[in-house]
């Protein structure tokens, strides 16, 4: 069954290999399994008792449970066991970085060295109730009459609104962006969500009822807080963080030069995605999944070398290691222990002077040896931060918004939750928590109100 | 090298392997495929009077484990649908082309003695070494008053076995239906009636599945369905039981067994051997698998008795039969202690949901200084029950271990909380 398993795994990297041939260099990168392999698949689970798995999710799936689910055919109450704890399941299934979450706290690792493969179980059955094309699997609460505005039609607000919806509440998400799923729809790797997938999840997610979508509004722009404070009963911002951290560096500006966020966000509205090819080299500089997703996709439109710098070892890198493999994989040349300096415009291409960097009494230094690397593309990819439009009210903790252990922010009767807020975890599958818990919150909220 | 050549009712064997009377032994291409894969004998498949029966489609339903595997399949085929004549002369073939190998002639009849004896007769003609009454198909052939509706009649069962030993000088097997209440009961009647061995067990009466879209028992022939033999690895215990109870009864005494049910590997064949069978007989695994499956049987067989010192199946014979008793003689002070592992224990929790939730509440969770979790057995509340031992998924983590309560041996009838010790002491 082991080789079964790798062999499947092998054939995900394969398909997404830049050398694969005449396959489709977007192609999904870990294919569904078949229900054959999905029943297999199943089978290796042990069913555990208050599994660690379960506790490693931050939405808490009761992952046990959908796979026995799996095994026994009851492939519609299994996707229910998932959704049930994150509506935004199929999403999570396919971005996830299941090594660091509920695979690594697979027991089987200790046994066999494998774990189940949990993310690919939840698309298959996520993926089946979605095809099925069923009605709705949740039901809302009687209507309450009370409004929620929700600002970020990402992960974290599309969670927020279902979950409020299903209390009852009227929900009107807004988003500065012309299409809803935030960084499911422009910020995720193009391989990772083929088919249009955000989009037929924003539609699952809207058909519950009670939630209406506002495009092309954007807090600070279109929409005003105070405005939004007046006009409903709570409000939810989900913003994320949409501002590219600047390198800070002389020539930042050049042509050739564009953020990671930027390239990606092009790359998942381009279609086909080859109109988007890549001449030349590549430059990424950052040590994130974002970094490794823009040069994983560099590398798939074309780019000769591609170079993903970064300031300090494999082991700092916000990337997982799975997903560093899957760059090594993919022919992306890594860079340690090096950041830029300043990047000159040389007309065709842009040359990038790096300076080698070590620890010093644990702090970073620059050793002040330099090395130029030159190429037709830079991509920044060194983090995103909080654009402040309309948000100017709101306390601030470390450059994001302050919220209490109920989402709260310092205004009442305003919660938040995603990326936008002061926590460590950056994940898709976070986000969606939190937008499930401020949404109870908020509920709580409202009940209190009324009574 | 050891030898697996034995004597099964008194008739020479190259190996303890035949086939059971079933679908593979139904024609001569099957038997022969089955000797050059290295089968000691065959059990013909049941032959009756002319006309053939008429069989349906479809014939066999499956029972698979949650893990997709295979745990029985029943079948609700008739005996042989070929006329007479053309079995009994390919049997006659197979017996000069495989002088070496068994083949014995399965029969059934209605409950009619001269009908058993002509039949009896002819089928011995061809050269068999043996004759098989078959006395326990469970479906179809019960209904027209044969199979199992004989073999559930220990009157019947002494009847039919005796009009074939009068009738023919070959050894008789009679094979025996578990369908029926006490089967040392139905054993001794085919020991009077003069049976030199009984092969047991025949299939198990059952309904496979229903199909829940068509609301009909599986397997469906034309919308409908009905109960068949149930066979394969499911059945080997209440066959292991029912042959072991036949080899432990007085009544049955020197009667010889031809083990069959759901016998896979050569482990399972000795486990029936150690019972007290003088050979075994399968079907559903070369079903499944094919005849090679007998390559190992044999070589497992033989690498076994040399590890363990055995020089031939006859030292192997009965070996664990005076360890099996009755509950009575089981000595109540014994006690075991399960023991967890905590280097190889992989922290699943399934021993203590299934200790907590069904057993004794023996087995609990501790947090772990370093993070994980630790399981304990709270040996006061252990029963030694095994439960935790046969869930745990790592091999050798939860062990059973004997400890010494410093208490003597003792059994229930001598127990003193057993009012009728009291009673008989009074």
């Amino acid at each position: 069954m082991g080789q079964t398993r790798q062999t499947a795994r092998d054939e995900g990297v394969a398909a997404s290999s830049a050398n694969g041939g005449a396959a489709d260099p977007f192609a999904d990168l870990h294919p569904p399994l078949t229900a054959t392999q999905a029943v297999v698949e199943a089978d290796r689970c042990l069913y555990c008792y208050e599994a660690p798995c379960i506790a490693a999710c931050p939405t808490g799936i009761d992952i046990p449970t959908f796979i026995h689910q799996i095994r026994t055919g009851n492939l519609v109450g299994s996707a229910e066991t998932i959704l049930e704890a994150n509506i935004m399941g199929g999403t999570c299934a396919r971005a996830c970085p299941t090594e660091i979450l509920c695979e690594q706290a697979c027991v089987l690792n200790a046994r066999e060295r494998e774990p189940v493969e949990i993310g690919r179980l939840q698309r298959h059955a996520v993926d089946h109730l979605l095809a099925a094309n069923g009605p709705h699997p949740f039901t809302r609460a009687p209507e309450t009459g009370k409004r929620i505005a929700v600002v970020g039609a990402g992960p974290a607000g599309l969670a927020f609104a279902h979950e409020a919806a299903r209390f009852g509440h009227s929900v009107t998400v807004y988003d500065a962006r012309p299409k809803p799923g935030g960084l499911n729809e422009y910020g995720l790797a193009a391989y990772k969500m083929v088919n249009d997938f955000a989009q037929q999840e924003v539609r699952f997610i809207l058909g519950i009822g009670g939630i209406e979508l506002r495009l092309g509004m954007g807090l600070g722009k279109e929409l005003k807080l105070a405005d939004l404070r007046a006009e409903y009963d709570a409000v939810f911002i989900g913003v994320g963080l949409t501002e590219p951290v600047p390198l800070g560096i002389p020539g930042e500006d050049a042509p050739a030069v564009e953020d990671a966020i930027d390239f990606i966000a092009r790359l998942r509205q381009a279609e086909p995605k080859s109109s988007l090819a890549l001449k030349g080299d590549v430059i990424v500089i950052g040590g994130g999944n974002t970094a490794i997703d823009a040069a994983v996709q560099a590398r798939k439109l074309g780019a000769e070398m591609v170079h993903l710098v970064y300031r300090r070892g494999p082991e700092h890198m916000g990337a997982t290691h799975w997903e560093q493999d899957l760059a090594r994989l993919n022919g992306v040349i890594f860079r340690h222990w090096a950041r830029p300096v300043a990047i000159a415009d040389r007309g065709d291409v842009a040359e990038v002077t790096f300076e080698r960097t070590r620890l010093a009494d644990g702090r970073l230094a620059g050793t002040g040896e330099h090395f130029t690397l030159r190429a037709a593309h830079v991509l920044k990819a060194v983090g995103q931060r909080l654009a402040p439009e309309g948000l100017e009210e709101l306390r601030r903790e470390g450059g994001k918004l302050w919220v209490d252990d109920r989402y709260r922010t310092s205004l009442p009767g305003v919660y938040a939750g995603g990326d936008c807020i002061a926590r460590t975890v950056d994940l898709t599958v976070q986000a969606v928590e939190d937008g499930k818990q401020a949404a109870r919150s908020a509920d709580a909220f409202l009940k209190e109100k009324e009574s | 090298m050891i030898d697996l050549g034995c004597r099964i009712g008194g008739i020479e064997s190259i190996n303890p392997y035949w086939l059971a009377s079933a679908p593979p032994t139904d024609k001569k291409y099957n038997v022969e495929r089955a000797f050059r894969a290295g089968w000691g004998g065959a059990v013909w498949k049941t032959l009756g009077e002319d006309p053939p029966v008429v069989n349906v489609t479809s014939r066999y339903g499956v029972h698979k484990s949650a893990m997709g595997g295979i745990i029985g399949i029943n079948n609700n085929e008739l005996i042989s649908d070929r006329p007479l004549e053309v079995n009994l002369k390919e049997i006659e073939a197979m017996r000069r082309e495989w002088p070496d190998r068994v083949i014995i002639g399965s029969m059934m009849a209605p409950m009619d003695e001269q009908a058993w004896k002509d039949l009896a007769i002819r089928i011995a003609n061809t050269g068999v070494q043996g004759l098989e009454l078959n006395l326990g198909c469970p479906h179809g052939m019960c209904e027209r008053g044969m199979g199992s509706a004989i073999g559930q009649v220990p009157e019947f069962v002494e009847k039919t076995t005796r009009w074939v030993r009068e009738a023919v000088d070959l050894p008789v097997f009679t094979k025996l239906t578990p369908n029926i209440t006490d089967i040392v009961e139905v054993a001794e009647a085919a020991k009077q009636g003069g049976a030199t061995a009984v092969s047991l067990i025949n299939t198990v009466n059952s309904i496979i599945g229903v199909d829940l879209d068509a609301m009909a028992p599986k397997p469906m022939i034309d919308g409908k369905g009905t109960h068949g033999g149930y066979c394969g690895e499911a059945v080997k215990p209440i066959a292991l039981h029912m042959v072991a109870e036949i080899a432990r009864a007085e009544a049955t005494r020197g009667l010889e067994i031809s083990a069959i049910g759901g016998i896979t590997t050569w482990r399972d064949a000795a486990e029936f051997i150690a019972l007290g069978a003088s050979g075994v007989q399968v079907c559903t695994a070369a079903m499944l698998y094919g005849f090679r499956i007998v390559e190992d049987m044999i070589d497992g067989l033989v690498h076994y008795l040399a590890s363990h010192g055995y020089r031939s199946l006859d030292a192997l014979r009965g070996r664990a039969l005076p360890n099996t008793v009755d509950w009575n003689q089981l000595n109540l002070n014994y006690d075991l202690k399960a023991r967890i592992d905590e280097a190889s224990c992989i922290e699943c929790g399934r021993c203590h949901i299934a200790c907590e939730d069904t057993s004794h509440q023996a087995i609990r969770i501790e947090a772990k200084a370093e993070g994980g979790r630790r399981f304990v057995v709270v040996d006061e509340d252990c029963v030694g029950c095994n439960l935790c031992m046969m869930i745990c998924p790592v091999p050798d983590c939860i062990t059973m271990e004997p400890v010494d309560n410093g208490l003597p041996a003792i059994t229930w009838p001598e127990h003193p909380k057993n009012p009728a010790r009291k009673a008989a002491a009074e």
